[in-house]
């Protein structure tokens, strides 16, 4: 097996490039997913049937079905409906709205694992409602499901490659163009590969240190 | 002196004449009262058409086996419970209804709030918020509730620690603390509140042995120096018969006998009573 | 929808068809992964337990997506054979899901309470008889949950395959969007299907479930009708975090 170490130095201009992208998608993408995945566990727990049945339907539907498809959906159907965006934004809502699937189910069960004594305390203190849900609730909850949420950052990042099939350049995209211009295939794609390893790897072992830490 | 549901002209008042001997003013006024309250766990009733009053001022202690509802009295009253009959009333206003066009609905959210600042409550296992620090336990609620300025409510703050004497600890977050100070912080935290009425619902039963006479002690010297009415439930019987001026016996959803702690722990007439008694002596 | 000829339709068929075979296959192997990988991850000997767990870590933290473009592309120019594009994407989830599994089984053996173990030695049983009797018919009733999870994330896992060119569902919806005008039905009527099939294998591992329960004497639990899954369990990242959702315990 022969490998070019020459197409290595070549290929890590445009990758550095391909990194960015992938850096923001994740970021971005995360941001969605953690905010919009606290609205709907929020709207899971409605008093509200007519709210707490859609959108829960909504998150079942968009979580057990394939976020290639779901890209291809936003990709191709957005514009039909006269809301054309760039292959990147359309991507970063795409792994926004998909993962926020996961952190709904995460949030829902960080509430559901704070004491109902937290509850009866903020009843018999008289909290608003509001109150009782910024001040004391959510500060807990969200606290216990900071390495739940964290692994799901890390699930985001393995399947950002997934934003190539919409054309945009992240790692993967990046070395799939390097390997059609210079017809060296082996070295891109191990790069990109070695790349993900390199990130994740890190990454979770962060999160277990800090799961450590959070929860006693 | 027996409270059956079939002497209904009778209803247990505590406090009331009962305890004529006190000098308190206050206890003339009807502050609590349960009419008809009824309130069922699947087919489990654990409150069977209960009438109750308290007055004003008055500290009550409920005694009776578990189940017996005494818990359920506390909770029904702090609204953490819905009556399934039967209505509860606070300084005359409803707690758990409201009026509408002259018929009875169940109160709103923002109504039962309004009547229920009034009421402060300890618990057994303390509830402290662990993601505040002992000082903002206390103001969270007079900020937020009550609309006091930060600075007033954490002078008011600092005044209610250094009369559970943990002035020294505001700063710290409440699992740095005993179980014994986290109590005394709770108790502290619900006094912030100014209630009128304070419902202890067994505050010393998840405490270490040692730790159990401070927070008794505290308590004592509440009760003595102020005039808030108290609803206690407690196994500890010597600290009911310092505090209380009235104690209720319960069993099986009803009050069987109630009288002043002299009385009712010397000489009970209920038989079921004397058993209780003899039992967690 | 009107513009959806009946060739059209059959493509769709014939692209869950493929979907159907890529799933039961990687499932296959990812079961046979998930099972040796995990039973070496309690093995006695470090070195069993070191490899196995470097396995859990390179295929946990790598891309499923950039390992099937390896598979199909490296592979052939490092080692000079090619893989058919079907066989590099069973391949790639049999393996990557396979790592996942393993965490599973690892995590159910592991409360399997020790008391049982000692039982078993107690009674003279050798260790391969302590765990096909004693171990694993205790920890499998606690898998079956999670698995039922990563088993739908292994179907959507195929959508993948579609890039690389093999005739699936998703790859069918290609095909169809070029066909017709409108993009909005073809996509819409992939995903319900994609649904529907996540729906029949979760009928069908609740089947299961409601059987391994019963074999250790245990009533099936209640779920919402509406949900699919149980619990917020995707792909496990962090070893620790528990995927037998209390079921094991």
């Amino acid at each position: 097996m022969r490998f070019d170490w020459s197409a290595v130095g070549a290929f890590l201009p445009t990758f550095a490039k391909g990194l960015l992208v992938t850096l923001q998608a994740l970021v971005l993408g995360s941001l969605i997913a953690f905010a919009l995945g606290l609205v709907w566990a929020l709207a899971q727990r409605s008093p509200l049937k007519a709210v707490r049945w859609p959108v829960t339907a909504f998150t079942e539907f968009v979580r057990n079905t394939p976020l290639l498809v779901q890209l291809f959906f936003l990709f191709y159907v957005m514009p039909e409906w006269g809301l054309t965006l760039s292959a990147l934004a359309t991507g970063v809502i795409g792994l926004g709205l998909h993962y926020s699937t996961y952190t709904a189910e995460v949030y829902r069960s960080g509430i559901d694992g704070v004491p109902a004594g937290q509850w009866e305390a903020a009843i018999a203190l008289s909290l608003p409602r509001r109150r009782t849900w910024t001040a004391v609730i959510l500060p807990q909850a969200i606290r216990r499901v900071v390495p739940a949420l964290g692994n799901y950052v890390i699930a985001m990042l393995k399947d950002s490659p997934l934003l190539f099939a919409i054309g945009v350049l992240e790692m993967l995209g990046e070395a799939r163009q390097f390997s059609s211009q210079t017809f060296q295939t082996v070295e891109p794609y191990t790069v990109v590969g070695v790349a993900f390893i390199a990130l994740a790897y890190p990454a979770s072992l962060l999160l277990r240190a800090l799961e450590r830490r959070l929860v006693r | 002196m027996s409270a059956d549901r079939s002497t209904p002209n009778t209803p247990p008042a505590a406090g009331g004449a009962a305890s004529s001997g006190g000098p308190a003013p206050a206890g003339d006024t009807e502050l609590i009262r349960f009419d008809a309250v009824t309130k069922r766990f699947g087919a489990h009733t654990v409150l069977d058409a209960l009438d109750m009053k308290v007055y004003s001022g008055k500290h009550v202690t409920l005694i009776g086996p578990s189940g017996s509802g005494k818990t359920t009295i506390l909770r029904l009253l702090m609204t953490l419970l819905k009556p399934d009959e039967g209505t509860i009333t606070l300084g005359g206003r409803y707690l758990t209804h409201e009026e509408k066009g002259g018929k009875l609905v169940p109160a709103s959210d923002r109504y039962s709030r309004e009547v229920r600042k009034n009421i402060g409550m300890v618990f057994q296992q303390f509830n402290l918020f662990p993601n505040m620090k002992v000082l903002r336990n206390l103001t969270e609620a007079p900020v937020h509730v009550l609309g006091l300025d930060k600075d007033a409510a954490e002078e008011r703050a600092r005044e209610l620690l250094e009369l559970v004497g943990l002035t020294a600890h505001l700063d710290k977050y409440p699992s740095q603390l005993s179980g014994g100070q986290q109590q005394r912080v709770a108790i502290a935290r619900a006094l912030a509140m100014r209630p009128q009425v304070l419902l202890l619902d067994e505050v010393t039963s998840a405490l270490d042995p040692e730790l159990v006479a401070g927070v008794l002690d505290l308590l004592r010297d509440i009760a003595r120096s102020t005039d808030i009415t108290m609803l206690c439930v407690t196994h500890e019987m010597t600290f009911a018969r310092d505090i209380s001026d009235c104690v209720m016996m319960f069993d099986a959803g009803r009050v069987i006998e109630f009288g002043p702690p002299e009385q009712l722990f010397t000489d009970p007439v209920h038989d079921r009573t004397r058993e209780f008694l003899s039992a967690v002596r | 929808m009107s513009d959806l000829t009946w060739g059209l339709w059959e493509l769709l068929i014939s692209g869950v068809w493929v979907t159907v075979q890529l799933t039961v296959y990687s499932a296959a192997l990812a079961a046979a992964v998930a099972f040796g990988i995990g039973l070496a991850r309690t093995h006695r000997r470090w070195v069993v337990r070191f490899l196995s767990g470097a396995y859990f870590e390179i295929f946990r933290g790598t891309s499923a997506l950039i390992l099937m473009f390896w598979m199909f592309f490296v592979l052939p120019m490092g080692f000079g054979w090619q893989l058919v594009p079907m066989w590099a994407a069973v391949l790639t989830l049999g393996l990557t899901y396979g790592a996942y599994g393993s965490e599973v089984v690892r995590g159910a053996i592991a409360a399997v309470p020790a008391a049982q173990r000692e039982a078993g030695v107690a009674l003279s049983f050798s260790p391969g008889q302590q765990l096909r009797k004693i171990v694993l018919p205790q920890a499998w009733p606690g898998m079956v949950p999670p698995f039922n999870n990563l088993l739908i994330e292994l179907l959507k896992g195929t959508a993948l395959v579609s890039i690389l060119g093999v005739g699936d569902l998703a790859f069918g919806a290609s095909l169809v969007r070029n066909a017709t005008a409108h993009s909005a039905p073809v996509y819409t009527i992939i995903l319900v299907l994609y649904f529907v099939l996540a729906f029949v294998l979760t009928r069908g591992m609740r089947a299961v479930e409601r059987h391994a329960k019963a074999g250790v004497g245990q009533a099936p639990g209640r779920r919402s009708p509406l949900r699919l899954r149980s619990g917020p369990s995707g792909p496990a990242v962090t070893g620790t975090a528990a995927p037998a959702e209390g079921d094991a315990r």
